[in-house]
């Protein structure tokens, strides 16, 4: 799929399809053929934004290889919804080992591949954050650094929601998680230093690195589709808002992802051998309150006693992102401080 | 061919004849030098296609054979002690999925204290895992058995984990009768998976299973391993026939049929242990040696059969369950449910220390005078137990047992003061 | 592949689950009435021709236009487009520019020779219209669509009503007109030119007509007294008008005062300019925001010349002077004398103040109820049960020309349910798709197309259309920027964003099913749906 320069229509860059593009102009999304590949029936929480993000990803996946992806799954709620037996909803070739593993299995199914002589078939492995950022990271760099051929996807609802919404390092300052309780005099999460694990990811050099979120299908698939045109480790971070465990109602899982980046808290961007590459710009910029208060996770900070110091300094966070990405252009940053 | 060799080269030649598609590796003593060699011949293109891959620990070792493995390759890799205790998550997976996965386990005690030498412990501690457990005796067998694990674990689909007695058997010189080529290929036939990841038939492995079927699934696991004990046996005969060997098979009785004290173990002991049995028989003692190849599966009923004329069995065992006693005794207990025998438990061998022939020597006696206690540590040093055991009724802070053992040894300098 | 128990699992298994049962809410399509269609006049369904026109396919565009308007070209130029002011767009940047596509469509056509469709099979049924404004045609056009026979009477020797006499010709070129006018005669009418319906009655019973459709206008330029020393000097804006566009135009001398603040006034005052007077002036007694004509209008005549004095009123013309008073607004807004004068200089007066509707022609139809100059119907148009029916600026109305065609068309339907004995009730309209229901995220950011206008210095001495149409990329831009609110366009997003794969796309403009077997109803598609196609009901059970 390539970006849309027809930016005139209705609907043209933003939608998921546009019946007045060319078939193949449109997202993989907007195609009755499409594979998904998590198929009806899954478990997964109203509005999930994993299962959604999954089917995104995996079937603009499978569109860049023409139908050859195996793919390997860390334990997780994707995992646990999508295969309870005696049902799955996977449609196509899928290896669930265990929730640190991810990445090591997907290096041996590429060595596989390999020793098979076996070039068109593809491999995509995918964690929840706990299965990245913590559990599975370990595996996941040394994977980078050997550069085996493997795309990593991790879908990032900041949490370990499946055990029950505890804490991960994916999870922000001050939101609230069975582990980190809306108690006390700091409420919620710590501010720590957090794990960035697109930069980190970067560190390693590998060929491709990049961010999306589950509001912007049309970037999502060209990420995808052009993780899919490298060799070697490859990275994509996905934002995918979680109801359940973000106190979010469930018609918002897009909504909020779109809030999440346009507020400058997850910035999107894509990077090439460690190196940022493009950033999509804040369209229209919020404050983060306003990404804040659709979720009750962060409730605590906007009660009767409104914490204003902890607002602010989750906003210093994405003023940060903004300035680091350059994520809206100096004059509109004028205008809006 | 007959090669002066190392243990570690042998089985590392073997393997690669059994030519593995995907070798994962990380280094462990006394494994190395195994991985090592492996690591050589592919690299020298000897072994071809094969992907060598260096992990960044043994739970990616384990992840990644268990990925190539449920991709249709023949996976391969090898460990020792703490580096099977990293994997172990992966260990037992590999096993519910019933992925056929080779594995050396150079065996070596498990810390702490951390010590690289060798025991049982580390079978020990995945005997429940799934994994089929396969104990060698020499390095020829150790060599021969994996020829049939790769056999035995992909015609039924269960891991295979060839146990060799770490430095005793993985470092030591000796003359090996190499296979050839031809002869492993005749006997060891493409990898045909019974489940694969296949872009044309795709299907989900490894899903989520609830009260409903679980126990079905680890009984389904038991009657492959009960199938096992039927082909075991039979690749051994086979492997006989094609190449004159007696390796691998169940239980390897040595003059037990009259014998009155038979005596069990596994592994490299079983060496020195014939030799003091024939002193014995020439003496005119009815004594005899029962190895036992195969610990899971458990070969019961050729326990029993092999034990059941004897009036007292000991069982000489490289590791221990701590606050119970002998895994070996208690498996063979039951499968012997003899109340007229001894059973005699001796634990020997932990951490590498020496099984000399005059301590078997003492056993052997005790044990024809019915003097042998239920469990005994071979060759323990009473003594250094005692003043520990004093040490830590007086104090507090006593310290670290196995440091305080070492100064009473003299192995560590005394401290000024103490 | 026979597949270990339990840990390796089918394809295709999972649909087994149905999690349809989960759902508390459903989400259900729905059309809603898009604003601007609601605010048309002439009930255009403008969503919808825009939609086909977004895909470049304009015949269908102006095909499903003309189904309610049979004057597109007409419409896109003289329409003062309350559609584009209750534009949902309005509030995201700028309305759509509804009235410049219509005018191209309208033009397109004309150009292509795409004609009406043809008339509906006979049913026998005279009527007889009275005026050919655009109330008149309009409802000949879809009377003749109905089948019926039509005669349509008008006491001018050409078609058009005020949009001929009385819009100038640089706003709306005669050719349009005439083509337009045409093809609706070329459905096959009855014309009687030049001749004044004096009795309604009379005349329908003459000839035998089974309704009459009433569409006379208001052809009256009202008075008011003012002193003049030379009346002749004095004339109304319509007489002014109607003499212009019958080429015979009077002499109003140099400096020419317009007294109104309407739309009339400022076509006066342009059109004098354009007759070569120095000063057209116009005399209006409140400020710029009480003014009754369009912003277009006002700042088009400021551009070729025309002035206004505000908050004044003319108490006196006599010779070449104008006395005028200051007013000024009291609280309620409405004009009042100050006592300060002054004066202007002027060689004639045009009285822009409104017109009357001669309804003497309905003297004997006594069951019609004529109230302060207007007629009174039913909201089927009709006035009188005896099968009179009225519309455009002879009955109580907004007086513009889109408003005559809504009446006209829907009077042809009223008069349709009386001859024919039925009574087909209009459809039940939608429910209003308002701002709050649209995801305005997903339309891409593209600020309004203006068309282009004539230089100013051509529009002072010639009757050459001042505003010019849009090319075919501008037109396609403007049709694009349309929301299509409350009507799914077929954007994909419901289908795309369910994380269930409970829409099914149907394909083919035949647009989506949702799959209540598997629709948790989590209510993202209908948060996702640009336009509010979709909506959330509580679960039946
Ligand atoms: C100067 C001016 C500018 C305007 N500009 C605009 C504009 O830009 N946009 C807009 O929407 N509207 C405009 N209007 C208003 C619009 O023209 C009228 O509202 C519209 O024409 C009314 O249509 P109608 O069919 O009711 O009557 P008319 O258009 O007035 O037509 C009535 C017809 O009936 C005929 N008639 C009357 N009595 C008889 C009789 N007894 N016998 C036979 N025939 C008879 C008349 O000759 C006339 O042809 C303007 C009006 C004026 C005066
Ligand atoms: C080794 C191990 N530790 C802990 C668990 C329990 N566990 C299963 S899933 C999970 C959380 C998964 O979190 P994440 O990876 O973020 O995925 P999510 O469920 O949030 O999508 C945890 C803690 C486990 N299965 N294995
Ligand atoms: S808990 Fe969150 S991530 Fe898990 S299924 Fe529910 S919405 Fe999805
Ligand atoms: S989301 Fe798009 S496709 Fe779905 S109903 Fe709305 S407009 Fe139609
Ligand atoms: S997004 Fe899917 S599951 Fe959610 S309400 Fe719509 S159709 Fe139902
Ligand atoms: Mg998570």
């Amino acid at each position: 799929m390539t970006s849309q320069d027809v930016h005139f229509y209705q609907v043209g860059s933003f939608a998921v399809g546009n019946r007045l593009l060319e078939q193949e102009e449109r997202t993989v999304q907007a195609q009755v053929d499409r594979t998904n590949s998590i198929d009806s029936g899954h478990r997964a929480c109203q509005g999930c934004g994993e299962a959604l993000g999954a089917r995104y990803a995996l079937d603009a996946a499978m569109r860049a290889t023409n139908g050859q992806i195996v793919a390997v799954n860390a334990t997780g709620c994707l995992e646990v919804f999508s295969t309870p037996y005696p049902e799955t909803s996977w449609r196509i070739p899928w290896l669930h080992s265990l929730f640190g593993n991810a990445p090591a299995v997907a290096t041996g199914v590429a060595a596989a591949l390999r020793a098979k002589g076996i070039e068109d078939v593809r491999v995509v492995a995918q964690a929840g954050d706990g299965g990245t950022v913590d559990i599975g990271f370990g595996c996941l760099s040394g994977m980078f650094e050997r550069n085996d051929d493997v795309l990593f996807i991790c879908y990032d609802n900041e949490g370990y929601m499946n055990t029950g919404v505890q804490r991960s390092a994916a999870t922000p300052p001050a939101a609230r998680t069975a582990t980190t309780k809306a108690v006390g005099a700091e409420p919620g999460n710590t501010f720590g230093q957090g794990k960035d694990l697109p930069r980190i990811a970067m560190a390693h050099n590998i060929p491709y690195v990049a961010t999306a979120t589950v509001a912007d299908l049309h970037d999502l698939e060209r990420k995808v589709e052009r993780a899919m045109e490298f060799h070697g480790a490859r990275y994509l971070h996905v934002l995918v808002p979680c109801p359940l465990g973000w106190g979010s109602a469930s018609n918002e899982t897009i909504h909020i992802a779109r809030l999440a980046k346009e507020s400058g808290l997850f910035p999107v961007f894509e990077a090439e051998d460690g190196v940022v590459r493009s950033v999509s710009p804040i369209r229209r910029r919020v404050p983060v309150e306003e990404y804040l208060k659709l979720q009750r996770r962060f409730a605590h900070l906007f009660g009767p006693h409104p914490r204003l110091d902890v607002i602010a300094r989750i906003q210093s966070m994405a003023d940060a992102n903004i300035e680091r990405y350059g994520l809206v252009s100096p004059e509109s940053l004028e205008e809006s401080s | 061919m007959l090669r002066q060799i190392e243990g570690s080269r042998a089985i590392a030649e073997t393997v690669a004849l059994c030519r593995p598609e995907v070798v994962c590796a990380y280094p462990i003593s006394p494994q190395t030098h195994i991985i090592e060699a492996v690591g050589e011949l592919v690299k020298a293109g000897t072994l071809t296609p094969c992907e060598f891959i260096n992990v960044e620990s043994e739970f990616a070792a384990m992840s990644v054979a268990i990925g190539a493995s449920a991709t249709g390759a023949r996976a391969y890799t090898a460990t020792s002690s703490q580096g099977l205790l990293f994997m172990m998550e992966a260990v037992y997976n590999a096993a519910g999925l019933g992925l056929p996965i080779v594995m050396t386990l150079a065996n070596r005690a498990i810390g702490a204290p951390i010590n690289i030498w060798n025991d049982h412990s580390d079978a020990m501690a995945v005997r429940d895992s799934g994994w089929i457990q396969l104990f060698a005796e020499s390095n020829q067998e150790a060599a021969d058995l994996h020829v049939q694990a790769f056999r035995l674990a992909e015609e039924l689909s269960i891991p295979v984990m060839v146990c060799v007695d770490g430095f005793i058997l993985t470092h030591a010189v000796e003359g090996v009768d190499l296979l050839e080529q031809s002869f492993v290929d005749a006997f060891l036939p493409p990898y045909e998976p019974r489940q694969v990841l296949d872009t044309n038939a795709p299907v989900s492995i490894g899903a989520m299973v609830g009260p409903e079927a679980f126990e079905e699934v680890r009984y389904l696991a038991h009657l492959r391993q009960l199938d096992a004990l039927e082909r075991i046996p039979e690749i051994a005969q086979e492997f006989f026939e094609a190449s004159g060997r007696d390796s691998g098979g169940l239980v390897r009785p040595y003059r037990t049929d009259d014998a009155e004290v038979i005596v069990v173990a596994m592994g490299s002991v079983l060496g020195t242990l014939k030799d003091a049995v024939d002193l014995r028989r020439d003496l005119g003692e009815r004594v005899g040696v029962l190895g036992v190849t195969s610990f899971r599966p458990f070969p019961s009923e050729a326990i029993r059969d092999a034990l059941k004329h004897a009036r007292q069995v000991v069982v000489i065992e490289k590791a221990f369950s701590i606050g119970a006693g002998g895994v070996l005794s208690s498996d063979i207990a039951i499968a012997m449910h003899r109340e007229e025998t001894l059973l005699r438990t001796v634990v020997a061998g932990l951490g590498g220390r020496a099984i000399t022939r005059r301590s078997l020597e003492k056993v052997l006696d005790d044990a024809s005078d019915n003097e042998l206690a239920p469990l005994t540590f071979l060759d323990l040093d009473h003594d250094a137990v005692d003043r520990e055991r004093a040490r830590m009724q007086a104090t507090r802070r006593s310290g670290p047992s196995a440091e305080n053992l070492l100064r009473d040894r003299g192995t560590v300098s005394q401290k000024a003061d103490a | 592949m026979k597949l270990p128990f339990a840990i390796s699992l089918d394809i295709g298994s999972g649909r087994a689950n149905h999690t349809g049962s989960w759902r508390v809410e459903r989400p259900v399509y729905v059309d809603r009435l898009p604003p601007c269609n609601n605010a048309c006049p002439a009930g255009e369904n403008i969503q919808g021709w825009l939609y086909d026109a977004e895909s470049g396919d304009y015949e269908a565009a102006w095909r499903k236009l003309v189904e309610e308007n049979p004057l597109p070209g007409i419409m896109g130029r003289v329409c003062f487009h309350p559609c584009e002011s209750a534009c949902n767009r309005v509030q995201v940047d700028e309305a759509v520019g509804i009235n410049a596509v219509e005018r191209f469509l309208g033009d397109l056509a004309l150009e292509k020779g795409w004609t009406l469709p043809k008339p509906g099979p006979d049913t026998g049924k005279r009527i007889l219209v009275v005026g050919a404004g655009p109330a008149g045609l309009s409802a000949t056009y879809h009377l003749r669509r109905l089948g019926h026979r039509v005669r349509l009477v008008d006491s001018a020797s050409h078609l058009g009503g005020m949009m001929r006499y009385g819009i100038p010709a640089y706003r709306l070129p005669r050719a349009v007109l005439d083509a337009e006018i045409a093809r609706i005669v070329a459905m096959g009418v009855d014309i009687q030119l030049d001749h004044v319906v004096h009795d309604v009655e009379q005349e329908r019973h003459d000839g035998k007509f089974d309704a009459v459709f009433l569409a006379v206008g208001a052809q009256l330029g009202k008075r008011v007294d003012i002193p003049a020393g030379d009346s002749s000097r004095v004339i109304d804006a319509v007489k002014f008008l109607h003499q212009v566009a019958d080429e015979d135009p009077p002499l109003l001398g140099r400096r020419v005062v317009i007294y109104g603040g309407g739309d009339t006034a400022f076509d006066t005052a342009r059109t004098a300019r354009r007759l070569g007077a120095t000063d057209a002036v116009i005399v209006y007694r409140r400020n710029r925001e009480r003014m009754g004509a369009s912003g277009e209008e006002f700042e088009q005549a400021l551009g070729e010349g025309v002035t206004v004095r505000w908050l004044s009123t003319i108490r006196k013309f006599d010779g070449d002077r104008i006395l005028l008073e200051k007013m000024k607004l009291n609280g309620e807004g409405f004009p009042e004398p100050t006592g300060e004068f002054e004066e202007l200089d002027a060689d004639s007066l045009v009285l822009a103040v409104g017109q009357d509707t001669d309804l003497s022609l309905l003297d004997h139809a006594h069951d019609v109820t004529v109230r302060d100059g207007s007629v009174e119907v039913l909201d089927s148009m009709m006035a009188s049960p005896s099968g009179i029916f009225a519309g455009g600026d002879a009955i109580p109305a907004q007086r513009t020309a889109t408003v005559a065609v809504g009446h006209g068309k829907r009077a042809a339907h009223g008069i349709d349910n009386f001859v024919m004995g039925s009574d087909s009730v209009p459809k039940v309209r939608n429910r209003l798709a308002s701002f709050e229901q649209l995801n305005t995220w997903y339309y891409a950011d593209a600020p309004r197309t203006e068309r282009p206008e004539l230089e100013r210095i051509r529009r002072q001495t010639n009757f050459e259309e001042v505003v010019g149409g849009l090319s075919e990329d501008n037109a396609l831009f403007e049709a694009r920027r349309c929301m299509s609110c409350g009507n799914c366009f077929e954007c994909d997003n419901c289908f795309g964003v369910c994380p269930d794969n409970a829409v099914i796309k149907l394909g083919g403009n035949m647009r989506y099913e949702f799959d209540y077997d598997f629709c948790k109803g989590c209510g993202i598609c209908v948060k996702e749906c640009p336009c509010g196609a979709i909506e959330m009901v509580p679960e039946r059970n």
